[in-house]
């Protein structure tokens, strides 16, 4: 067993821990950036002018009138930036735009003395727009050719051959709505120049030393001059991955041209409609299937919606390249990626990155390809699993693809599967009006950030010589319980209770030039380097107590702050150890530092081995669905995940349950709506409070939720045996997607393939469900005029199925007509 | 612009400010007091980050003026421990993981509160009712729910025993 994932005997790590601000977050004493901005009394506030239009240039932009609100203090625009004025990592980002590429893109920023002020100088600045063509939907991007990025193939084998040869061949086209984060906390930055003249940035940010970057490129600095603290965050889930950086910069640049601190927060509309999203992705697919019910082939054909500008786009479409085959084994893969352009918001990194739009795309051809093959998905599914040894369509091989069929074998027993399948065959049977449907579907997820170079991390530790612990790692906390994991997988690596270690804020001045916490590689990365500085110091103090207690050092241990050696009757505690360390002049503090080894990937050949391994899961979801209206509910759902040796099982489960719930509500709920009109408002974003954006809340809860963290788990090779698990519980939700296709299934005809659009609101499983009624007459009526005929069997290689038509709800006279029934 | 005087008792200490007849009562305990532990997930009185207690009752302090709460008291999260520690429903909360990044966590606290002060003892599908104006986006609610539950089967074993006050009762 490798040094990083062998734990001790009496680790930390591996207890239920509650979080480590728990306290505060329950005594309402943890501090978000815009608490920490109240203190500040001196602050002024930054409040955005919003274009109203999609596309256009700015002719004029005159602010006398807002210099003349009572409490305005600046207008920020263009002309003030002393560095560059780009806040991306692309050069595509102006920060304060000449031409607007979106509806509610921030032209300016005025500072006021107080909200109040701010916001009505705003409103009194005056901006003259030379309207230009816009583009909002993919359909109307690829028809313009309005594209960014560069175009991505995943390939292997011969797919024209495969698909000839196949003897069932089916295609489908899908269009994936995009996500809003709607972290509960919105955007926030304060910027003032502290004590020593450094400008200190607190930003709620995933990512502290990008926006150091971004800080020190707008403001012409070097980034020693900068410092970024990222406390906390309500919430990120990737949307705080690189979206704050330009408002941090308006945060400094405001406080370095008045002298003055600034604070910055988006109110709920003006975060909805200013930062980016998970993007939407128009996908088309073809496969091929052998008579076993094999996959043979897959070609297909993913477009995202890129928004105005690059920003993760690349990275966004490289992750969805990479996880189009889930977990299952694809001979002949040829799939096309590309990145449109259009006038909305930036379309950004959220928890699967792209990932979600990959499994979305081969559940979809399952989900359409089992009833038509006339085999059950779920044994279709397990059919097409990953043997050991197979790798994936960029040449990876799958590591422990053996795990795939035992979770999958473990939650079809711990659920009931099979009896609760027929007894919902029965149930179906007997109701004409309300369907039940149980589906399960799996997850294989890729853990690592795709650009190798990424895979880094470093932290600081420091003990004191009353044995104390201070650790200081270049990750964030945005919920994820990543702070509770680092001081765990500490006092393992020191042998001290957790009760001994406290963490620092993440500052860019105590480890510099760090990742995004994101790409579920927080733990891993952060925790190794944790451990790393604490093996040294520990490595360090074996040697005093060696001396101390006359053992070998190889033979000094550390436990429970207790330090002994074997063979030796005494007894030393940390703390006594650590004060002979401080006299014998041995350093007490280290710097550590790891990086994943082993990667690689070739982006113009979309070949390597770009995951360090894979998370493995599985989840079963029963819905039933009201055949009148479209409305389901979910029933139950049961989860089996594989998340290594859990480092914190409390808060593995919590990130299970919540990224589950997260991922249904991109599938089920979540409907950004966007002006497509010609009207003045086109592009406006429709969706943009919490009041017609619906994310899950107590009601969608499913009525039984059953988490088990698969046993057989051990992580060779990472931060003490324990994978990842941020993002990939989140496309378990597939399950309930596929459930709802099922049931909806159970209103048409035996093998009537079900097309169900994304998100599946329940007007989407409404059109749904009256499509395959009308199947279900048109079958009734074709077999009472030719009997002995079945709609079965009929797609082979020589008739194509084809489901060509729009998804229902994207159809605006089939709404009309639910509104008007 | 014109000013008015309001008296409020916050956690047990009476105040008495200027503010603007628009001040919402949210950014008068923020801004004015200092008060952060509520907090403002949506502004618009959807997501109950702001809830807190005006007599004893919760309210999304965000959709309340804070000349609306002259004369009255409230309670905030930072108001609810005892001198003997945290208040049944904080421990709750703790100890059954029923947070995440805890930017609902106080609003979610005052309003299982006031549940439980109308329903000391609310089954599952009750706690989901009663707490339904308020969002998480991190927990998907199954640890609230939980907390909810425990913190009531505690109390009512403590009532039981005689011991203390329901944990629904505004302290
Ligand atoms: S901030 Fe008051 S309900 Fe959301
Ligand atoms: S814990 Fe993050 S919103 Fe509830």
């Amino acid at each position: 067993m490798s040094t990083l994932s062998k734990r001790p005997v009496n680790p930390v790590v591996g207890a239920s821990e509650p979080h480590e601000s728990a306290v505060g977050h329950v005594t309402g004493r943890a501090l978000y950036t815009d608490d920490i901005s109240t203190v500040r009394r001196d602050a002024l506030v930054a409040w955005p002018v919003q274009s109203t239009q999609a596309h256009a240039l700015i002719t004029a932009l005159r602010t006398d009138r807002a210099l003349a609100v009572p409490g305005v203090v600046r207008v920020l625009t263009a002309d003030d930036v002393p560095g560059h004025n780009d806040a991306g990592i692309w050069g595509d980002e102006p920060l304060f735009p000449t031409e607007v590429m979106y509806y509610g893109h921030a032209i300016c920023w005025v500072l006021g003395e107080s909200t109040e002020a701010a916001r009505l100088g705003a409103a009194a600045v005056e901006v003259e727009y030379e309207t230009l063509p816009s583009v909002i939907t993919v359909s109307e991007a690829i028809a313009a050719g309005s594209f960014q990025g560069t175009p991505r193939v995943s390939r292997r084998g011969d797919i024209d051959a495969a698909l000839s040869q196949a003897a069932h061949v089916f295609s489908g086209e899908i269009e994936t709505s995009g996500q809003e984060h709607f972290y509960l906390e919105t955007h926030a930055s304060l910027a003032y120049y502290d004590e020593g003249d450094q400008l200190y940035v607190q930003c709620s940010t995933q990512n502290p030393s990008e926006a150091q970057a971004v800080v020190a490129h707008v403001l012409g600095l070097p980034r020693n001059a900068i410092t970024v603290q990222s406390l906390r965050m309500g919430g990120g889930f990737g949307g705080k991955e690189t979206q704050p950086h330009g408002l941090a910069a308006v945060a400094a640049l405001g406080a370095t041209l008045t002298g003055r601190p600034v604070r910055l927060r988006l109110n709920r509309t003006q975060d909805i409609t200013i930062t980016g999203k998970r993007p939407g992705f128009q996908m088309t697919w073809t496969a091929g299937f052998n008579d076993d019910g094999l996959l043979v082939g897959l070609k297909a054909s993913m477009t995202a919606d890129g928004g105005w500008c690059l920003d993760l786009m690349q990275a966004v479409l490289s992750r969805a390249l990479c996880h189009f085959d889930n977990a299952y084994w694809i001979p002949a893969v040829e799939v096309h990626g590309r990145i449109v352009k259009t006038h909305k918001t930036s379309q950004t990194a959220f928890r699967g990155f792209g990932g979600p739009q990959g499994v979305l795309l081969i559940e979809d051809v399952f989900g359409k390809a089992a009833p038509a093959l006339g085999i059950d998905p779920a044994e279709l599914r397990r059919r097409n699993f990953y043997a050991p040894g197979q790798a994936t369509p960029y040449g990876q091989v799958v590591k422990d693809a053996e795990r795939m069929p035992k979770i999958w074998s473990k939650l079809l027993e711990s659920c009931a599967f099979e009896r609760r399948q027929n007894e919902i065959a029965a149930f179906n049977d007997s109701h004409a009006h309300v369907k039940r449907g149980l589906a399960i579907t799996p997850i294989k997820f890729g853990i690592s950030f795709n650009a190798s170079f990424f895979n880094q991390a470093g932290a600081l530790v420091l003990v004191y010589q009353d044995g104390s612990v201070l650790i200081n790692h270049g990750g964030t906390e945005m919920g994820q319980g990543l702070h509770t994991k680092m001081i765990q997988v500490a006092a393992t690596a020191l042998g001290v209770p957790r009760s001994a270690v406290r963490l620092a804020p993440t500052r860019t001045d105590k480890v510099p030039n760090t990742s995004a916490t994101a790409a579920s590689t927080g733990a891993d990365l952060n925790g190794a380097a944790v451990k790393n500085a604490c093996d040294q110091i520990r490595e360090r103090m074996a040697v005093v107590a060696s001396g101390l207690l006359g053992v070998n050092p190889a033979d000094v241990r550390f436990s429970d702050g207790a330090v002994t050696g074997l063979g030796a009757a005494e007894q030393l505690s940390f703390a006594e150890v650590a004060t002979a360390a401080y006299l014998q002049r041995v350093q007490l503090s280290a710097a550590g530092y790891y990086r994943t080894e082993g990667l690689h990937w070739d982006q113009e050949s979309w070949t390597g081995s770009p995951f360090s391994y894979f998370a493995f899961g599985a989840a079963a979801t029963e819905v039933e669905v009201d055949g009148f209206t479209g409305a389901y509910r979910t029933r139950r759902v049961d989860i089996v995940h594989d998340v290594g040796d859990s480092l914190s099982p409390m808060i593995d489960v919590g990130q299970i349950e919540g990224g589950y719930v997260q991922g249904a509500g991109w599938l089920t709920l979540e409907d950004l709506r966007w002006d497509t009109s010609n009207g003045p408002t086109r592009g406006r974003l429709l969706t943009q409070s919490a009041s017609t954006y619906k994310i899950p809340s107590f009601s969608e809860m499913p009525e039984e939720f059953n988490v088990t963290l698969f046993d057989e788990a051990h992580e060779e090779g990472s931060i003490y045996g324990s994978k990842a698990v941020g993002e990939p519980p989140l496309m378990l939700a597939l399950s309930v997607r596929e459930a709802l296709r099922q049931a909806v299934g159970g209103f048409g005809p035996a093998g009537h393939p079900v097309t169900l659009a994304s998100p599946a609101t329940p007007e989407a499983v409404f059109w749904a469900v009256d499509e395959a009624r009308a199947a279900t007459q048109a079958a009734t009526t074709q077999s009472a005029m030719t009997p002995g005929t079945t709609t079965q069997g009929t797609s082979t290689a020589a008739a194509v199925t084809t489901d060509s038509e729009q998804p229902p709800s994207l159809t605006p006279e089939r709404s009309s007509i639910l509104a008007n029934p | 612009m014109v000013q008015t005087t309001i008296t409020v008792t916050v956690d047990g200490t009476s105040y008495t400010d200027q503010v603007e007849p628009r001040m919402l009562l949210v950014q008068y305990l923020r801004e004015t007091l200092g008060k952060t532990g509520t907090l403002i997930g949506c502004d618009t009185s959807n997501c109950g980050a702001c809830t807190v207690h005006l007599d004893g009752v919760s309210v999304k302090s965000c959709t309340m003026f804070a000349v609306q709460a002259d004369g009255h008291e409230v309670t905030t999260i930072e108001g609810i421990a005892g001198a003997d520690g945290l208040h049944p429903m904080q421990t709750a909360f703790h100890e059954n993981h029923a947070l995440q990044c805890g930017f609902c966590t106080p609003g979610m606290i005052m309003a299982s509160i006031d549940l439980l002060r109308e329903n000391p003892n609310p089954d599952e599908q009750m706690i989901r009712d009663g707490l339904e104006g308020n969002l998480c986006r991190c927990t998907g609610y199954q640890n609230i729910v939980k907390a909810v539950r425990s913190a009531a089967e505690t109390e009512a074993a403590k009532v039981e025993l005689g011991a203390t006050i329901p944990v629904g009762q505004p302290s």
